[in-house]
This record gives C-alpha cells, sequence and structure tokens, in this order.
C-alpha cells in the first residue's frame, strides 16, 4: 500500500497575513507544514501500517526550495519526497497548482492512493484536490471523515450539510480529508533526526512539462472591508447577565 | 465579455424544493442581463417553477445519478452541452461540497482558471470581477478574469438576496451523464442524516455558538440550553468540531456555515480569521470570553470580559425567571 500525501507549507497562520506588493500572499518567510495537511500525512501512515506494508510519499509546491513544513512530516513517518519550487510558479492559481502537484505524484513513483487536505489553510481555493484527480484521470473522494482500505477499494465516510455518507471508490484514487479525521503524532525525536537525511527530490515547472505558467486571473484591487462600530465591552462584576438580558430585550428576541 | 449566456449549477433540497442558496445566485444571474439556465444535478421536479419564477430561462437535468458523486459526473455532462454549441460565458457555482467538487473537474475539462469563495459578482463592459473577502475578511480583494470563457466563479452562501417574480421560461432540457470511465469509481452506498431540532443554524434568527473556551465537551450543554431557550440554534467554532465535541454541522466558519442571524452570542470563542468569515454578517453580535484581547471583541456589539462558567448559567438562569 503506497500513499501520496500533498502537503503545503504556509506562513505561520498565527502570525497576521501580508501581502505582496503584487497582492499574492506574502511567503518569503519561514514557511510551515498547513496543519490541514498533517491530518493526511497521519491518515496515510495508519493506512500503510494497517495493509501491513509500503510507503508514504509527500509532493509539494513551494518558493525557494523551502523544505522546513516537509520535515516536520518527513519527521512524523513519510519516507521521501518530491518539491516543486520555481520563480515562474509565484501567484499560481489553482488550475496551475493542480497540474504542478499533479506532475510531482508522476515522479513519486507508484501509488494506491493520493491524499490531500480539504482546502489550505492560506489561500483556500479548495479545489486543488478534485482538480488533481481530473488531471490525473482518476475518481475522488472530497471532505472523507474517515476512510478505510478494502482489497482494490477504499470505503470513506464523507461529510454531507445533513450528517455524512458512506461512499466505495475504486483504487487508485484521490481523497481529501478533513480536520480531524484522525490525530496527527508528534514526530519523536528519533523522527526528527532521521527525517534530516530523508530524500527531497527538487524539480521546476519545466522538469514536469509545464511552460512558463500563466493564469486568466489578475488582482485589480484590495481594500479594507468596512469596519463594524465598536461595541460596549465589559469586564464580568458577575451581574453583566444583566447587560446580555437587556440587549435581547432590546432586540425583542426574548 | 459580455455575459450573454449564464448558468447556475442549481441544487434542490432533500425534500425535492429549491434550495436558497440556488434561487441566490439565478437572482445574481438574472441581475447580469442575458440568458440564465438552471443545471440541475438530477431532476428538478417541484422546483422547476421557483427556478423559473427566479430568472431560470432553461433547466438542464443530469437525470438520477445513481448514487455517483457529482464532481465527475455532473462536469462531465456540462462538458457534453457545452461541445455540443451552447457554451455559457459564465457558471455560478455555490460554495458548497458539490459546487466545489463539479467547478473543479470542469476546470480541467475547460482549462479555465476558477475564482472561489466570492462574495459579489460584476460586469463593466468585457471585465467581469468578483470580490473575495479574505483574512477573515478584513480586506477585500476584487480580482478579474482575464481569459476566455466559460468563467468560473463560487460564491459564499447568503451573499445575495433572492427575489422572484423574474419570469424564466423554464423549459427543461435532458444534458444526460456521458460514460466517465475511470473517474467514475466513486459510488454512495448510503445516507447517514443527523437528527436536529429547533430552527436550522443557517436560517436561525438567533445562534449561540460554543467554542474551546468552553473547555470540555459537557459543557457545551450549556450553549444547546441557551439556543433552545432563545428558540435559536446552537453552533460550534472548528476548534470543537475538530476535537469531535460536536458533529460537523453545528460548525461555523470558512469550512462550515455562514450565518447571518439578528443575533450571535459566541460563548468561549476567540474568533480565529476561519470562524469570523461565518459570522461577521451577523446584526448583532456579544461575545463572552476570558481573553479581553481576543479578536472577538473586535466585532462584538456587546463583549462581556467573563467566564462563560459563570456568565452562562446565570444567563440561563435569568431568562428562565422571565419565561
Amino acid at each position: 500500500m503506497n500513499v501520496i500525501v500533498c502537503v503545503k507549507q504556509i506562513p505561520d497562520p498565527a502570525l497576521p497575513g501580508e501581502l505582496d506588493a503584487d497582492n499574492t500572499l506574502k511567503r518569503d518567510g519561514k514557511l510551515i507544514l498547513d496543519e490541514s495537511d498533517s491530518y493526511g500525512v497521519e491518515m496515510a501512515l495508519q493506512l500503510v501500517t494497517a495493509a501491513g506494508g509500503g510507503a508514504v510519499s509527500l509532493v509539494s509546491m513551494a518558493p525557494n526550495e523551502e523544505v522546513s513544513g516537509l520535515r516536520t512530516a518527513l519527521a512524523m513517518g513519510a519516507e521521501k519526497a518530491v518539491l516543486v519550487s520555481d520563480p515562474s510558479l509565484a501567484g499560481a492559481d489553482a488550475l496551475t497548482t493542480a497540474k504542478v502537484l499533479a506532475g510531482a505524484v508522476g515522479k513519486a513513483g507508484e501509488y494506491d492512493l493520493v491524499i490531500a487536505g480539504t482546502e489550505s489553510s492560506d489561500g483556500y481555493t479548495g479545489t486543488v484536490p478534485e482538480q488533481m484527480a481530473e488531471v490525473l484521470g482518476l475518481p475522488s473522494v472530497t471532505f472523507a471523515k474517515s476512510i478505510a482500505v478494502d482489497g482494490a477499494s477504499v470505503n470513506v465516510e464523507r461529510q454531507t450539510e445533513a450528517g455524512y455518507d458512506e461512499v466505495t471508490c475504486t483504487l487508485p484514487a484521490v481523497v481529501s480529508v478533513t480536520a480531524g479525521v484522525v490525530e496527527p503524532r508528534y514526530p519523536s525525536f528519533k523522527g526528527i533526526m532521521a527525517a534530516k537525511s530523508k530524500p527531497v527530490e527538487n524539480v521546476t515547472a519545466g522538469d514536469l512539462g509545464i511552460e512558463a505558467a500563466s493564469w486568466a486571473q489578475s488582482i485589480t484591487n484590495v481594500e479594507d472591508a468596512p469596519e463594524r462600530e465598536a461595541g460596549e465591552i465589559i469586564e464580568d462584576d458577575g451581574e453583566t447577565f444583566n447587560k446580555i438580558v437587556e440587549f435581547l430585550d432590546n432586540l425583542k428576541v426574548i | 465579455m459580455a455575459l450573454d449566456n449564464i448558468w447556475v449549477f442549481a441544487e434542490t433540497t432533500p425534500e425535492g424544493a429549491a434550495s436558497t442558496g440556488t434561487l441566490e445566485l439565478l437572482t445574481k444571474a438574472t441581475s447580469l442581463g442575458g440568458t440564465v439556465s438552471a443545471f440541475v444535478p438530477g431532476t428538478a421536479g417541484d422546483a422547476v417553477a421557483a427556478f423559473a419564477d427566479h430568472g431560470a430561462a432553461k433547466i438542464y437535468e443530469t437525470g438520477d445519478l445513481a448514487g455517483a458523486l457529482p464532481g465527475a459526473a455532473v462536469s462531465a455532462a456540462m462538458k457534453a452541452v457545452i461541445d455540443g454549441g451552447d457554451a455559457p460565458d459564465l457558471i455560478m457555482f455555490p460554495q458548497n461540497y458539490g459546487g466545489r467538487d463539479v467547478m473543479s473537474r470542469l476546470s480541467v475539462k475547460l482549462d479555465r482558471t476558477v475564482l472561489t469563495n466570492s462574495t459579489d459578482i460584476s460586469a463593466d463592459g468585457g471585465t467581469v470581477s468578483v470580490e473575495t473577502p479574505i483574512f477573515g475578511g478584513a480586506k477585500i480583494v476584487t480580482s478579474t478574469f482575464t481569459g476566455e470563457g466559460p468563467y468560473l466563479a463560487a460564491f459564499r452562501p447568503k451573499s445575495f438576496e433572492p427575489a422572484g417574480g423574474a419570469g424564466g421560461a423554464g423549459d427543461v432540457v435532458a444534458a444526460p451523464v456521458p460514460d466517465l470511465g475511470a473517474t467514475g469509481g466513486a459510488h454512495v452506498t448510503a445516507v447517514h442524516v443527523e437528527e436536529t431540532s429547533g430552527p436550522k443554524l443557517d436560517e436561525a434568527a438567533v445562534v449561540v455558538a460554543g467554542g474551546r473556551g468552553l473547555g470540555e465537551a459537557d459543557k457545551f450543554d450549556m450553549v444547546e440550553g441557551l439556543a433552545k431557550q432563545l428558540k435559536g440554534a446552537p453552533g460550534a467554532s472548528r476548534a470543537i468540531v475538530d476535537a469531535g465535541w460536536v458533529p460537523y454541522s453545528y460548525q461555523v466558519g470558512q469550512t462550515g456555515k455562514v450565518v447571518k442571524p439578528t443575533v450571535y452570542i459566541a460563548a468561549g470563542i476567540s474568533g480565529a480569521t476561519q470562524h469570523m468569515v461565518g459570522m461577521k454578517g451577523s446584526k448583532n453580535i456579544i461575545a463572552i470570553n476570558k481573553d479581553k484581547e481576543a479578536p472577538i471583541f473586535g466585532v462584538a456589539d456587546l463583549g462581556i470580559v467573563g467566564d462563560v462558567h459563570k456568565v452562562l448559567p446565570q444567563l440561563l438562569e435569568a431568562l428562565n425567571a422571565r419565561s
């Protein structure tokens, strides 16, 4: 059972987001593993263990041959990674990203399953896993909250607006997982040390046969959203619940 | 490019009615001028009248999907109609499960970019632009399509007000799903619906939402109790949904529901950008949180810096005493 996991390395979401001069997200600082992707890495590791053998490989696209987030996933237990890093891909749209990652999957060796997060925590376009499936000509299941492999197919519980569906899908396939699908492990010290020598193959867009990138959208304006008027903020003194009652009363909801 | 021909990815509810989200998109599409068509995964059934009343001149139906997930199936049906000569200039999708998957597959089939999470669209001469909130709604980005159509755009729920009376013809046209080959390998084998009582989260006039500040799963009872008392719906931050305290259907935010109630009460929610996107449009916001630096206080009309474990029981008791 070989699983490929798509991982994104993003600016620390705990820091305030910033835009570059071209209005794309500033990504030149230290990048970390998107927490949304740590669930996919953990799921893949568990599936390989359950199958009794195989490997977890990573694919990623990031500027400046950035590997710090990849090292985190390798420390969790992934064996190797393919990293696409190319200045021509700065500001790439989701479709281009999907083509690049599908190309990287092709470089990562034989696989039974490709896992991705539902959406990244920085750009959150939320289309890349399904676009990648189409580029690869594979079936797909999005929004998986559990995955179990059963011979040549995979059984998935897929989140819906009202609850969840049980879905069965032939392999190979692309499955996108929600946060909370599994509890990601913390890398062990041994894992962190081992990750330093695990192979990361660097490739460019050209290596994948993707021509000088262009995409059919451009950002024409960025402005501050209208702010809400500042409200009344008070420290609780044991009586402030009365303020809430009064507030609700004025709105006639009670 | 003029928007002479617009499609809307059109859905029905499990009960067979037109979905509110679809009527919002049809109304906006109609306001942009040109001919509007609804493209329905499955059959429109009783929803035909509502789709037409909100502007649909034509209603494409794929027919029963027989358990196939919509992504591969509906995008292939759309591609077949486009190849047959009826190519739209714009396709509007809802930012939800089905809309997202169909749009993704279609973008590859047509080699067209996608713009998602939008809250508005405008056409000015030949230029089509969408607005998208970023950084939790702190900034609004305007993006323009620069290539050839069909343009593909997805919109967050409640971005537009639905309005009937548009008098579309509502002619139903079959748009069958062609053979999908390997991409058609995913099928639904069972459907599970979580039981809920009270008003729906995205329709309730009052929403009481709980977050990590509740401390433990059992304390969500306070949130449900208050919601019930106020005839509202309980909601949750992503943090406690991920932690497994409550089902995903409770989640308010970027990856959950968008709510715009009369009153939103955030209990023990810090106000991560992920969450704010889903509730910032509420008419009134009450926040209770221990940390006075929590971002939620930046949008609150009434903010109580205090312990939810003290304030919520007091509030419940006071409301019980009144009723």
